[in-house]
């Protein structure tokens, strides 16, 4: 049988993260097929990273992000190229598009797994990072939906067949109208962040926030922020990093100014490494850190921005 | 307008999460549980909804017999009447038939939830019973407007929003800021006591996704300090050890 996953672009790049959910359906043993829509400027990465074939919907009405099209359009490509597995990463879009799918096509979903299925059974990250479940999927169906850094990229794939696909239109899947989109552009985008420069209150105002971007920019970083920061309008929801907010995976987290509450950890458990820049030795979030600098952030930041821009030099 | 919230019991977010019975049990000693946080914003929301367009709110839980006083607790707050479908909550495909089959004869405008348990962080049952209903579902919703007979809805994506429209009757899986969550007051605790609180059995009983067992990460070893002054070991540190920039 066959794998499909489903792609998702950002200004018309393919999602680092969807690069690993062809590497994932590949490492399964299936031969994959990618669905992309709209456009897309390369899709090379998506051969090298592991598919042999790209459905490409090419749909003016399809170009958008639609929940329910995009189910439909996804389940009628399971269907016409067999596939048992649909692997996709979960994201705003995923989560609502592979609980539809599930349902039009009877299949057994899994979300934020982690790391490869062994036969059936998938490790889920659950309660928001704080533990595993091994859940066993029954039928003859399966989505998996993957947690960032679940497997490496693959770059040692070869060229994939990129095949147009027209899937059938159903009025009823364009009931939701999307009337205006804003959008941040040229930003990394925070889930799919290798690396996340966050801050919280101890910054003081909306108006420090220039140092911490600059921080994320000498590390091609993304920037993330506590929740009591967006509460205030500080900045944007979202960058709100937490139990409510978004919840990042990156390879580096870097913390400064925020306490380190059990609901902001919650967002961040899964980074594989974690820097907490406090003034406050006492901070809680010393105890989840890898590396830890009691300072000042006002003096730490500027110093650590230089440091690093000496050691690219 | 009627609208049905379905809300999840789920450990306090502050709570140490642990497993018993040969890790194939969450241990629910000394733990805290609570409505849902995502859970409580779209009730909070349902509630003032109401306020604005009148109606009626009822309240539905999978759950067993533990998961009273949580459901009172949404009574309180506001919803008039509850159902708890007697089961454990399998998974989300379990779940969410169980939901869609209150929904489907009860008319209701709207059917707000959560975008996802904090249990399971899944995110599925919204759509999954927008799909089992033929309904329009959205999620994340971060605000919520009802407009005559349509709703006005902002959806969070990454690195932004997308605002959007769409005609009741519809599912929306709810996060902040759509609403600030509500303490319930002496009152509505008094009240929620004789409201009605409807148990019924499960009625389909299908789960795809069941866990065998669970696991706790590992220990996470001490944390380096480095001296503010030195920021260049840091940045060594930082590149030759974890290897990350």
């Amino acid at each position: 049988m066959a794998a499909l996953v489903f792609v998702e672009t950002d200004e018309g790049n393919v999602k680092k993260s969807s690069l690993e959910a062809v590497s994932y359906a590949k490492a399964t043993g299936e031969s994959v097929t990618a669905i992309v829509f709209g456009s897309v400027s390369d899709t090379a990465p998506l051969g090298k990273a592991g598919a042999s074939k790209i459905l490409h919907v090419t749909e003016d009405r399809l170009a958008a992000p639609n929940i329910m099209a995009y189910a439909s359009a996804i389940a009628e490509a399971m269907h016409q190229e067999n596939a048992d597995l649909l692997v996709l990463a979960k994201s705003s879009l995923g989560d609502p598009v592979s609980a539809r799918v599930a349902i039009k096509i009877d299949a057994a979903l899994a979300s934020n797994v982690s790391e490869l299925p062994s036969g059936d059974t998938v490790k889920q990250s659950i309660y928001t990072g704080k533990a595993y479940a091994n859940t066993t999927l029954d039928g003859s169906n399966k989505i998996i939906s993957i947690k960032k850094n679940a497997v490496p990229i693959s770059e040692d794939g070869s060229e994939a067949e990129v095949v147009s696909f027209s899937p059938t239109i159903n009025e009823a899947d364009f009931s939701v109208k999307t009337t205006k989109v804003e959008k941040a552009e040229g930003d990394v985008l925070l889930p799919e962040a290798d690396l996340v420069v966050s801050a919280g209150r101890g910054l003081k105002g909306p108006e420090n926030w220039g140092m911490v971007e600059e921080l994320a920019k000498s590390l091609g970083a993304a920037t993330g922020c506590s929740k009591p920061v967006s509460d205030m309008d500080w900045r944007p929801h979202h960058e709100h990093v937490g139990q409510t907010g978004i919840k990042v995976s990156p390879s580096l987290y870097i913390a400064i100014g925020i306490s380190g509450a059990i609901q902001h950890l919650a967002g961040v458990n899964s980074s594989k490494n974690i820097l907490v820049i406090n003034k406050d030795p006492e901070a809680p979030f010393f105890k989840a850190a890898d590396y830890g600098v009691v300072g000042d952030a006002f003096e730490v930041i500027p110093k650590l921005t230089e440091a690093i821009k000496k050691a690219q030099a | 307008m009627k609208i049905l919230v379905c809300i999840t019991h789920v450990p306090d977010t502050t709570s140490r999460i642990a497993f018993t019975n040969d890790n194939t049990k969450f241990d629910a000693s000394g733990v805290q549980f609570i409505i849902g946080p995502y859970d409580d914003y779209a009730l909070a929301r349902a509630v003032e909804l109401k306020e604005q367009h009148g109606g009626t709110i009822t309240v539905v839980n999978v759950g067993e017999a533990e998961t009273e006083p949580t459901i009172r607790k949404a009574l309180a707050i506001g919803a008039d009447d509850a159902v708890r479908i007697n089961a454990f909550p399998v998974d989300a495909l379990f779940v969410a038939k169980e939901i869609a089959g209150v929904a489907k004869d009860g008319g209701f405008d709207l059917i707000l939830m959560g975008r996802e348990s904090i249990d399971f962080n899944g995110g599925q049952v919204h759509s999954m019973v927008g799909e089992m209903l033929s309904l329009p579902s959205v999620s994340p919703v971060m605000s919520l407007d009802i407009e005559g007979d349509k709703g006005v809805i902002t959806r969070e994506i990454e690195g932004g929003k997308e605002y959007m429209e769409v005609s009741l009757p519809f599912v929306a899986g709810c996060q902040e800021p759509i609403a600030e969550w509500k303490i319930p007051n002496m009152r509505g605790i008094m009240g929620a006591r004789s409201k009605p609180l409807v148990v019924k059995d499960p009625t389909a009983g299908e789960a795809r996704a069941k866990v065998s067992a669970f696991e706790l990460p590992p220990k996470k070893g001490d944390v380096k300090l480095i001296d503010a002054d030195n920021m260049d070991e840091l940045v060594g540190l930082l590149k030759n050890e974890a290897k990350v920039i």
